[in-house]
């Protein structure tokens, strides 16, 4: 699997990419692959205001329930309904069609510092 | 659903077994007054679609049924943290006496004292055994038990005028049921991570508790199936910081007789009655979840409990009792089970219990851990977890290796749990298994390993011999189809 250098990555295996104001967020391979199959994915609604690091949902598997915590914070401006009604998608492909959230940030570059590039997250996944 | 042709199972459920006018009952004459009908209003509107079918069919469905079913009479049922041992059958037959399933939970207590001296005996025997002498018997569940628990800590904390404290803590090896109860009661839940021994982190937990602290959540032996060594700190902690500990006590089967959670500085625990205490469950039930608290603690019990004054029995509540827990005295033929259980085995025997099933899980740990990798490499409780991810690697995963084994005969330990351990397999023989059955299963394992190399697919596709062989999951979970419905209802939602 590779992963994507496109983008910036929390601890907690979650994905940020950057396009203009607007911060797409979602899970990692190596989430989906602890996982196993993704049965159900709970979301919250459009417009909520999320803080970085924080709980924002759930995703359920056939073996676990775990906790999403966002890579960055702002306010939610769109969430993924695919996933909602088609959470295999999350293991098709976590990095695009996979994806979890939409978020618009207002000090994107300072949260983004606070992620890790591929390198350093191929890094922390190979332990 | 067709019948079957050839010699496949006949998979169809009574109701589409039916046949219009089909008996399979004569219902004997009327020996009571008639009573009309309630009034229209009352009556249900559309048919009940019973199965209209033979007694022999009846009879045939049931004992198929029944011959499909994996259970410990039957099979190896190394379902870890689920201890799985074999039910002595002098317990059923106890528990079928007529004094004992004949009676009625509305009878007065002078009609039914034998039956309140053993709920009360029984009491005394569970505080003894844990050093938690208040006793309610009423959950009906281990996860009942940890409600009841966490009911008794918050409003023992409200009399107090100590209401602020609404944090429970636990550490993220927790069962789910734990974070699960302590939402209900109301709680805020904290994680306590583990150390890399698998321990509780001494240092973080220090750090985590303050005036806030209600309870801290602990299961021992831990799910990891080990000692925890700093337990002593641990309460103390907790105890210096005002709150009170809690013992999930799913484990307990690897303590009896050994050491008492009391003694321990654990002011609540439940004890599932159906693992620890022998009585039959993997089928949904009936449970016993006891909840045991400290005399401190002992007048929030739920209601009843049994009380004996001289030499009478009876039924009363707790004076600041949390309430009752459920319609009556609790699973009183599992209460049946449990206390023939403990009489027969002794005190004697209660220890044997729990130091034959850490023997049968060590024994288990040094044959397999160099070859399928252990979550921590040190003389485990009642069980062990097995961590293959050298199997991971090699392509087969814990959920591989488990249904492989039900090819074997042997059912699949626990899978993926406690989280915190890749590709768990959690391994339980319990102390009723011999060394000959503990050693086909080193057997088997071993056999698996190799089969990981010259035929992988084996266990892809496993398991192979079973009425149904590899579940899709995901789909299952994805689109549950819970109940069955006939046909026009089907198409009238439509």
């Amino acid at each position: 699997m590779t992963t994507p250098d496109d983008r910036r990555y929390s601890d907690e295996h979650e994905w940020a990419l950057v396009d203009g104001d607007i911060i797409t967020v979602g899970v990692t391979q190596f989430a989906t692959d602890s996982l196993g199959d993704v049965v159900y994915v709970d979301l919250p609604e459009s417009g909520t205001e999320i803080s970085q690091f924080d709980k924002f949902g759930e995703i359920e598997s056939v073996k676990a329930v775990s906790d999403l915590f966002t890579p960055v914070g702002g306010t939610i401006v769109e969430v993924n309904s695919e996933v909602i009604d088609t959470p295999e998608k999350v293991n098709e492909d976590p990095y695009s069609v996979g994806w979890l959230l939409k978020v618009e940030a207002s000090d994107a570059a300072s949260q983004l510092e606070k992620l890790m590039d591929a390198g350093a997250y191929d890094e922390l996944t190979a332990e | 659903m067709r019948a079957p042709v050839t010699g496949e199972i006949d998979r169809r459920l009574l109701n589409e077994r039916s046949v219009p006018g089909r008996v399979g009952l004569q219902l004997q004459e009327l020996d009571v007054p008639e009573q009309p009908l309630p009034e229209a209003g009352l009556l249900r509107a559309k048919e009940a679609h019973l199965p209209e079918v033979s007694q022999p069919e009846v009879v045939r469905y049931f004992t198929t049924l029944s011959q499909m079913n994996f259970s410990i009479d039957t099979n190896f049922y190394p379902l870890g943290s689920c201890t799985m041992k074999y039910n002595p059958k002098v317990n059923e037959e106890m528990a079928f006496l007529p004094g004992m399933a004949g009676i009625h939970p509305h009878q007065p207590d002078e009609t039914v004292q034998g039956a309140l001296q053993l709920i009360w005996e029984l009491q005394e025997d569970l505080g003894e055994l844990t050093g938690l002498p208040g006793v309610s018997l009423g959950p009906l569940a281990g996860a009942q038990g940890e409600y009841s628990g966490l009911m008794i800590a918050r409003a023992y904390f409200d009399e107090r005028g100590d209401s602020a404290r609404t944090v429970a803590l636990m550490p993220d090896s927790a069962h789910g049921t734990n974070p699960a109860s302590a939402a209900m009661a109301g709680l805020e839940v904290v994680t306590v991570p583990s150390d890399s021994e698998g321990n509780v982190d001494v240092d973080a937990l220090r750090g985590l508790v303050d005036e806030r602290t209600c309870v801290f959540m602990l299961t021992l032996p831990s799910t990891l199936g080990l000692f925890e060594p700093n337990i002593l700190e641990i309460t103390n902690i907790i105890h210096e910081a005002g709150g009170l500990v809690y013992a999930d006590g799913a484990n307990l089967n690897a303590l009896l007789g050994i050491v008492k959670l009391g003694d321990l500085g654990f002011d609540i625990a439940h004890s599932n009655l159906h693992k620890t205490f022998s009585t039959p469950h993997g089928g949904g039930g009936p449970g016993a979840g006891p909840v045991l608290v400290s005399d401190a603690l002992a007048p929030f019990l739920p209601t009843p409990v049994v009380t004996r004054e001289g030499d009478a029995y009876r039924l009363g509540a707790p004076g600041k009792t949390v309430g009752r827990v459920n319609g009556f005295h609790g699973s009183f033929g599992v209460l049946v089970r449990a206390y023939a259980y403990i009489r027969a085995m002794g005190p004697d025997g209660m220890r044997e219990v729990s130091e034959n099933a850490i023997i049968n899980a060590n024994y288990i740990r040094t044959a397999l851990s160099d070859e399928f990798g252990i979550a921590a490499d040190r003389v485990c409780m009642h069980e062990c977890v097995l961590s293959p991810t050298a199997q991971k690697a090699r392509g087969v995963s814990a959920l591989d290796i488990s249904k492989r084994l039900i090819d074997y005969g042997i059912h699949p330990p626990t899978m993926y749990f406690p989280l915190i351990v890749p590709e768990a397999i959690m391994v339980e023989p319990t102390e009723t298994e011999t060394k000959d059955t503990l050693d086909r299963f080193i057997a088997v394992m071993r056999q698996i390993g190799a089969e990981i190399d010259s035929d992988p697919d084996l266990l892809h596709d496993a398991p192979h011999d079973t009425p149904n062989t590899r579940l899709d999951e995901a789909s299952a979970a994805r689109n549950p189809y819970l109940r069955w419905q006939p046909d026009e209802d089907l198409t009238a939602a439509d």
